[in-house]
Formats: structure tokens, sequence, C-alpha cells
């Protein structure tokens, strides 16, 4: 079991399923369930190996494990890959989601099936790639390849402004990216490496630094995404299908706030230190600005999508306040707000395979023939606002003690981000599903099917158990967070 | 100088010899006449790739040290051969359809290819510009060759004209820098520099010399005549004119600024990046107005000859390493595009127009799915080939310190990738309206044969990149 190559397996057991996909035909109703079904057997396939790295991941150590190491590009430009307490959750999350995703596509997708799952598998593939390559040039490769099917998802099967919303978020993804692949070739030239430890150890000197950490923050601002480049997300969120935004808002947005805390705070300490502030101003606009923004939204996914600019705000807060409850909390954040906004892009998926409309005014009164689906987003809107016994909470809280100590006046203004929250989750809520009903349509409107309520049940379960027992999930990082935080703290010593 | 004295030269005299056969051939032979030498010649440039690879030619001078060939030679001869051996291929579906089955078009296409190892193996003046006119002219009758078509007709005149222009300006050139230096062999001229650093008539030469070189592989700002020649020669002569003699041009311009003028670096550079950096922007906002297929091509090749002179600009190891590596690519891309748009035929014509593609990926998803991962490679986007291309080329670049054109040059990918994306919004995106005609097989065959190389680059770059980098070796 040690000597196997566990990681690879995991990020490439997607591809053999597409290898499968390809070799039915879809142009019969038969075909195309056998695609399907082999799409949801392979996510499940890589979640249950995704947990064996999970159930044998040394928690008391810091270093890479599971660690695989090839020859690649040049000598010292290698296929590696390892997992630590940061990165290893955001693996299990992506292949956690994935089969969400099959299965909220079952019957919302009409047209072109096939080339949609090869799509997904291909996606998923990618993503877990982000999360496990301890090379830089091969992160590279993952994050950026990733845009080709995601936008060809948002492209091919998302709604009315499709086109526009594809290009927006690829050409501004890749503007962001391409300049950190300036700068990795030139610390592959200052350090003779794009090994992601042996950078760990490299002091690049204070101008390079800078410099250097502005190009990873393009790339990854733009990922999060934070004030002011963050506009392309409500476009893509809202165009995208349901399924695509729920990976969008659930795993893509992640590897920014992963690549922050990967790369810029380990590699480049100094420079994180000098643009702490500026990030914390950054993320505070953010939450308040984007949070005022979802409280004018007559579209539900664009409402949810401003919401998950403002929680990645507080993602970012908490990373560059450099403390253990900040950095935890942030993390934290990234996988609750990854399960929460997931389930409620699953549920306006909900409503708009029934009425195909996602304004907010078409519906109201709703609880009336669907209780169960009400059930489901009051406990998703009190998870989204963050309260005490939803994972939701647990995130934003740390992340707020950690902001304290370092700020108070950032804190005060971010705490009022929380109330914003709950101001317009609530008024969401209110017109959603009380009220009289709107229309004949709504009223023939039926409650959750099997396939929806056991779709939305273990997504549901899953954050009021992060809610109350967070340790399960904090143990994971906090060794990784406490040793991240003392090289840090050891290089601003040196530095003076 | 031990054995026959043009031993090293034997491909090329192969090959020479070939065509006058061929051209006998082709007279004597009343029916199917075409096919014959077409697949003749075919036959006759991949044995002469096999031998060139095989190393059973030895390397080494031949004619007086005028030629030389070396690994950087029969590097740069194997990519112009495989392109020509693709071309040939993918031409005899297409000039059926338009109705120029002559046979004297592999034979052109030969007597080109023959110039163009003359230009890469070149080493003194007289054989580069020997091989430059062998190169241009067969190719001034092949852009033509649609003798009915005024738009051929003024390619061919166009691209005679101003190839002529650019001739005469090379010669210009060169003549200055015999007079000064007082030899031809590169070498020697090296050397005569290394004494002589600051010699106003040498660096008044280069310039010319650039000029020259710089209108035969039509970048900023001697590009004019690419878009109009592109659009009008036939597609298949396109497809070799952005392929081929590009490869060829590039190769020499490399190998006469490292070896002949290496003292001048810092003059010639300046100028190279500025042809640079025109050429990738010109190239990315040129191409986005296109609707033509071939003019958009015609920009593109301008956009992307911009990013292989980066490799020249840095004129390091590493940086012609990554100018071998991104020709290589560029050569599979091009030709994998051009394949399929020519087998993609609407009532019995070729598509002409972007939009003609539209919705494409319902009709024919293979084609749609190759087409659309070549687009992805041009554009620069990993894990596809052309990404490895741009990564080698910013790597040297980065190398030797030439930031701003590292970040002009990435900022540029960008805007290219614009429009490269719009083309596969309309394959994929948009709803079909055309019924296209089924692929015939010798097409799919070059398609998959281009596509696998650029689609699983990835899995193992050093089968390309070690002899990219042994041929660049031998260069300094």
């Amino acid at each position: 079991m040690e000597n196997w190559p566990i990681l690879s397996i995991i990020t490439f057991t997607p591809l053999i399923g597409v290898l499968f996909i390809l070799l039915i035909n879809a142009e019969d109703e038969i075909g195309r369930r056998n695609i399907k079904l082999v799409a949801a057997y392979t996510t499940l396939v890589t979640f249950i190996v995704s947990l064996l790295i999970w159930i044998n991941f040394d928690l008391t150590t810091s270093s890479f494990q599971f660690i695989e190491q090839y020859r690649w590009l040049s000598g010292s430009i290698t296929y590696h890959m390892g997992v630590d307490g940061i990165s290893v959750l955001f693996v299990i999350l992506t292949t956690l989601l994935m089969p969400f995703c099959i299965l909220a596509s079952w019957h919302s997708i009409k047209f072109r099936i096939k080339e949609y799952m090869i799509a997904f598998l291909v996606l998923e593939t990618l993503m877990i790639g982000v999360f496990c390559s301890l090379d830089l040039v091969l992160f590279y490769l993952f994050f950026e390849a990733g845009l080709i099917p995601m936008f060809l998802i948002i492209g091919i099967w998302g709604g009315a402004k499709r086109v526009y919303a594809s290009f927006k978020f690829f050409l501004y993804t890749l503007t962001g990216s391409v300049l950190m692949l300036l700068a990795i070739i030139y610390m592959y030239w200052q350090s003779g490496t794009t090994n992601i430890v042996e950078l760990f150890n490299f002091d690049f000197s204070t101008a390079s630094q800078t410099w250097l950490w502005l190009a990873f923050f393009a790339s990854f601002a733009v990922k999060i995404p934070m004030f002011p480049v963050h506009t392309w997300l409500p476009d893509a969120h809202v165009e995208a299908p349901t399924a695509g935004s729920v990976i969008l808002a659930g795993v893509l947005l992640k590897m920014g706030g992963y690549g922050l805390l990967r790369f810029s705070i380990p590699i480049f300490p100094i420079a994180s230190d000098m643009f702490s502030d500026f990030v914390l101003i950054l993320s505070v606009i953010a939450i308040i600005y984007t949070s005022l923004i979802a409280l004018a939204q007559e579209d539900m996914k664009k409402l949810i999508a401003y919401s998950s600019i403002a929680h990645m705000g507080f993602v970012t807060m908490g990373i560059f306040t450099f403390t253990q409850q900040g950095i935890q909390g942030g993390i934290f954040q990234m996988l609750s707000h990854g399960l929460i906004s997931a389930a409620l892009f699953l549920c306006v998926g909900v409503v708009y395979d029934r009425m195909h409309t996602r304004s907010i005014n078409a519906y109201g009164g709703i609880v009336k023939n669907m209780p169960k689906y009400a059930v489901f987003f009051l406990i998703l809107t009190m998870a989204n606002i963050g309260l005490p016994g939803t994972s939701g909470f647990v995130g934003e809280f740390l992340t707020l003690l950690g902001v304290f100590k370092v700020n108070t006046y950032i804190a005060f203004f971010a705490t009022t981000g929380v109330v914003l929250s709950a101001v317009y989750a609530l008024f969401l809520y209110k017109r959603v599903f009380f009220g009289t009903l709107q229309g004949a349509e709504t009223k023939t409107m039926n409650d959750l099917s099997y396939r929806e309520f056991y779709l939305l049940l273990p997504l549901v379960i899953l954050i009021i158990f992060f809610g109350i027992y967070p340790a399960v999930l904090i143990d994971v990082s906090a060794v990784s967070v406490e040793n991240l935080i003392n090289n840090y703290n050891n290089a601003l010593l040196i530095k003076g | 100088m031990t054995g026959l004295f043009y031993l090293p030269a034997l491909p090329e005299l192969f090959i020479a010899l070939g065509a006058m056969v061929l051209l006998m051939v082709g007279v004597f032979k009343k029916e199917k006449s075409y096919e014959t030498v077409s697949f003749l010649s075919v036959l006759l440039l991949t044995s002469v790739l096999v031998i060139i690879n095989l190393e059973y030619i030895p390397l080494g001078y031949a004619f007086n040290s005028s030629f030389l060939s070396d690994d950087f030679s029969n590097y740069t001869k194997s990519l112009i051969l495989l392109s020509s051996i693709g071309i040939i291929i993918i031409s005899s579906g297409y000039l059926k359809t338009i109705g120029i089955m002559k046979f004297e078009y592999p034979v052109l296409i030969l007597l080109s290819v023959i110039g163009m190892m003359v230009m890469v193996s070149s080493n003194d003046i007289i054989s580069l510009y020997l091989g430059l006119e062998l190169q241009s002219l067969p190719l001034y009758v092949l852009a033509s060759m649609r003798r009915e078509s005024k738009k051929s007709t003024e390619a061919g005149l166009k691209y005679f004209v101003l190839g002529a222009l650019s001739s005469c300006m090379l010669l210009y050139g060169l003549s200055l820098i015999y007079g000064f230096s007082g030899s031809i062999l590169y070498s020697d001229i090296a050397s005569f520099l290394s004494e002589n650093n600051s010699n106003q008539g040498i660096l008044f030469g280069l310039a010319f010399l650039t000029a020259g070189l710089a209108f035969k592989i039509s970048v900023v700002p001697f590009h004019m005549w690419a878009p109009d020649v592109y659009e009008g020669s036939p597609t298949t002569i396109t497809a070799f004119l952005a392929s081929a003699p590009k490869v060829a041009a590039v190769a020499l311009f490399t190998k006469i600024m490292v070896n002949c003028f290496p003292s001048l670096i810092d003059q010639w550079q300046l100028m190279i990046i500025f042809i640079s950096i025109a050429s990738m922007l010109l190239g990315s906002f040129a191409a986005i107005g296109q609707n033509n297929v071939k003019r958009l091509l015609a920009y593109s090749s301008i956009g992307h000859m911009g990013f292989v002179l980066i490799g020249l600009a840095t004129g390091t190891i590493s940086g012609v390493t990554g100018l071998l590596i991104y020709l290589t690519i560029y050569v599979f891309m091009v030709i994998g595009t051009f394949a399929c748009i020519l087998s993609l035929k609407v009532n019995g014509t070729n598509i002409e127009s972007i939009s003609d593609l539209s919705g494409l990926s319902k009709v024919n998803p293979m084609i749609a799915f190759v087409l659309s991962m070549f687009l992805f490679s041009l554009a620069g986007i990993p894990p596809l080939a052309g990404f490895f291309a741009k990564f080698y080329i910013f790597l040297s670049a980065i190398e030797s310190g030439l930031y701003a054109l590292a970040i002009i040059g990435v900022l540029a990918s960008v805007i290219g990738a614009f429009y490269y994306l719009r083309i596969i919004k309309i394959i994929y995106f948009d709803e079909n309206i055309n019924v296209f005609e089924p692929i015939t097989k010798r097409m799919k065959l070059i398609i998959y044969i281009t596509a696998i190389p650029v689609i699983l680059f990835f899995i193992r770059p050093s089968l390309i990149t070690d002899i990219a980098e042994k041929a660049a070796l031998s260069l300094f």
C-alpha cells in the first residue's frame, strides 16, 4: 500500500472513465444512460479511493506525504506529487463534490451528454492535480488546463448569455495566469528548481519577492475572486449549468486561496508581510461591497455568486492575518463554503429545472407545495449566514478571531459583513418561500424527487456535522499551518 | 577534407536528381501523371528524411566550405521535409476540387525544398543567396497556380514583386558585408568582426540583411504581403508558405546571426526585439477582425513568428533550443489546422470563412475536437504542445533578462487567445448551418498524425527537447 502511487491513481482515475465513455455510442437512450452511469461510478470510485489518503494520512507531521517523483521536463522540472495537511482536504472536497455534479446533471442536461460527462471528468483530473502537484510547472499545467473544460461547459450548456460569460471567464483567468508563468520561470532561473519543497527553503531577495508575489497574486486574486477583479464570477455563475456552478463555487475558487497558502506565504514571506494590509483592506471591501450588491440582485444565482465573493473575502482576510486561527479559519471557511455554496446552487437548480427561471420575483410562497425543499433551503441559508451549529459559523468565527488579534478596525468592518449576509440571505428566503404563490406555474411545482432529496441530504448532514464537530477538519491542517506560520515568522526575524 | 567533397550535400543532390526524373515521368506519363508524381515525390522526401536521421550521410563541409551539414541543419531539414511531405499528401484532394491536378505541383515543391535545405546548410553568403532564391522562385509559381482565379494571380504577382524587392535588399546588405569584411565565409566575417567591432559598413549591411530576411518570414514591419498572398494562393500552398519556408528562413536567420555576427549582438538584438514585439502585437490585434480563415492564419503566423524571434533575440543556446522547439510544434499545429480546414467541404467547395465552421461539433465531433485542440494549442493553453513552445521561449527570454519582451509576449498571447477562442466558439457554441461532406481517409490520417504529438506532447517532452538542444548546441 505504501509504495502505490496513490495520488496519481486518484488524479487519473477519471481519465479511465473518459476512455470508457469514448467507447459508448451516445446515439440511443440506453447509450446515454450508460454514459451517465459510467461517469457517476467513476466519480464515486475516485471519491472512495481518495478517502484512503485521508485514512492513511499522518496527522502528526507537517511534511508532504504520499510523495511521487518522476523525471519529466528537464532535470529539475519533475513530475512531483504529494499532499500535506493543507492540500489533502481540498482533494477530498473535489472528489466529494464530483458525484453530486454528475447526479445533478442527470435530467437537466438534455443534449451532448457524452461531451458533457467527458468535460467534467477531465476537469476532475485537472482539479485534483492542482492540489496534489509539488512542482510549479506541473501545478501551472493543471491550473491552466482547467480553463478548457470549464470554458466549454459554460459555453455549450450554459444560459442565454453564455458566450459572453465563457469568454470573460477564460480571458480574465488567462491574463492573471500568464503573469504567474513568467514568475515561475524567473524563480526557476533564480533558484534552479521548480520543486516547491526546495523553494520553501530558498531566500529570494526582497525586491524580487515583491514582483513575484504580485505576479502570483494577479493569478490567484482573479481566481478567488477578489475585489476588483471579481466581475467575471457573477456572469460565469449565472450562465453556467447547475453542475458547472457547483464546481466553480465549490472547487475552482478554492484554487486561488490554496495558491496563496501554498506559494505566496511560504515562498515570499517578506512580500506577504508587506502586502498584508493591502490584502486585508481588499478583503474587507469585498465583504461589504459584494454583500450590498447581493442585496440588490433579482437573480438567485447571481445573489449566491456575490455572497460567494463575500465569503471568499473572509478566507483571504483570515489567511493574511498569519495567525493559527486566521489561517485555519480560512481553510475551514473554504471547505465549508465549498459544501454550502455547492448545496445552494443545487437548490437553485432544483427550482430552475421546474420553472426555467432564476428570477426571484417569479417565485414566492413555494413553501406550501415544497415543504421538504423549504427545510433544506432554510438550513443552507442559515449555514450561509454563519449560524452557530453549522459549518459556516466555524470558519467565519475563526477568521474574525484571527483578525481581531491583528487589526481591530478591519475586524470591525468585516463583522458588519456577517450582519449583511443575514440580511440578503433572509431576504432571499422570504421572497422565494413565503408570501402568496406567484402565478399558476408555481402552484404545480412538485416537492423534491428522491434523486434531489438524496442529493441534498448528505451535503446538509455534512454541513451540520462539521458545524458541531469541526475538529475533524481542523486537526488535519493544524500541524501544517503551525509549521507554515513558524517558517513565516522565522523568515521575518532573519530579515529583521 | 576527406572523402568525396560533395558527400554531406548528398540529400540535396538526391532530391535535385529526383525532381528532374519526376519531371520526365510527368511528361511521359499521360494519364494520372499527378498521382504518380505526387506519390513518388512523397517517397523521395521520406527516404531522404530517413537517410538524414539515420545519419548515413557524414556531417561536415562540402563545396569548399560553402556548405555545412551539422546537427542544426539536419534538425531543420527534417522539419522542412516533414512539413513538405504533409503538404503534398493533403494537396491532392484540394487540387482535384479546384481542378489544377498538374504534375508540376509536387516537382515545384521539391525544388523549393532543395532551396530551403541549402539555406539551412549554407556556410557562406553565396550559398545563402542561392538557396534563398531557389526556395522563392518555385513558390511564386505555386502561389499563382490557379490561373483562372484573379486573387491567385494577384497573390503570385504581389509575392513575386515584394519577394524580388526583399531579395534586392538582402543582396545589397550581403554585398556591403562582403565589401567591408573581405570574405564571404561566415567564420571569416565573424573573426573579422571580433577585431573591428564598430564597422559602420557592416552594420549597414546587417540592417539590410535583417530587413530582407524579415520579409521572408513576414514579420512586422515587412509583413504586408502575407495576408493577401495567403488569401489568394491555393489553400495547400498557403499551408506550405506558413510552414516549411518559415522554418528555413528562421533557421537561416538564426544561423547567420549566431555564426556570423556574434560580436554585434547588441546591435541586432535591438532590431529583433522590436520586430518581435511588433509582430506579436500586430498578429494578435489584426487577427481579431478577420473572417477569412486564410487571412486569419496569416496574421496568426505573423504573431507566432514574433514569438519565435524571442528565442533568437536572446542569442543563447537555450534561446535557440526554444526557437527550434517552437518551430517544430508550430509546424505540426499549422499543418494540422490546415488539414482540418481543407478536409471540410460544403457543396463541393472548400470552406473559406470562419462562420462556415458553425456548429461543426454537432456534425463531426471528432474533427471539431481535433481542430479546437489545435486552436487551443496555437493559443498556448496547457497541457497542449503550444504551451510548451511558449514555455521554452519564455524560459530563455527570462534567462537572458529580457523581461519587457517576455511580459509583452504573454500579454500578446492572451489577446491572441481571444481570436482562437472565437473560432472554437463558432465550432462548439453556434448552431449548425452547413452540411459537410465526409472526410477522406488520407486527410484523416494527416490530421491524426499531427494531432497526436500536439495533444500528447506533455507526456514525454524530452523526445523533442533533447534533440532540439543537441541541434542548438552544434550551432555555437
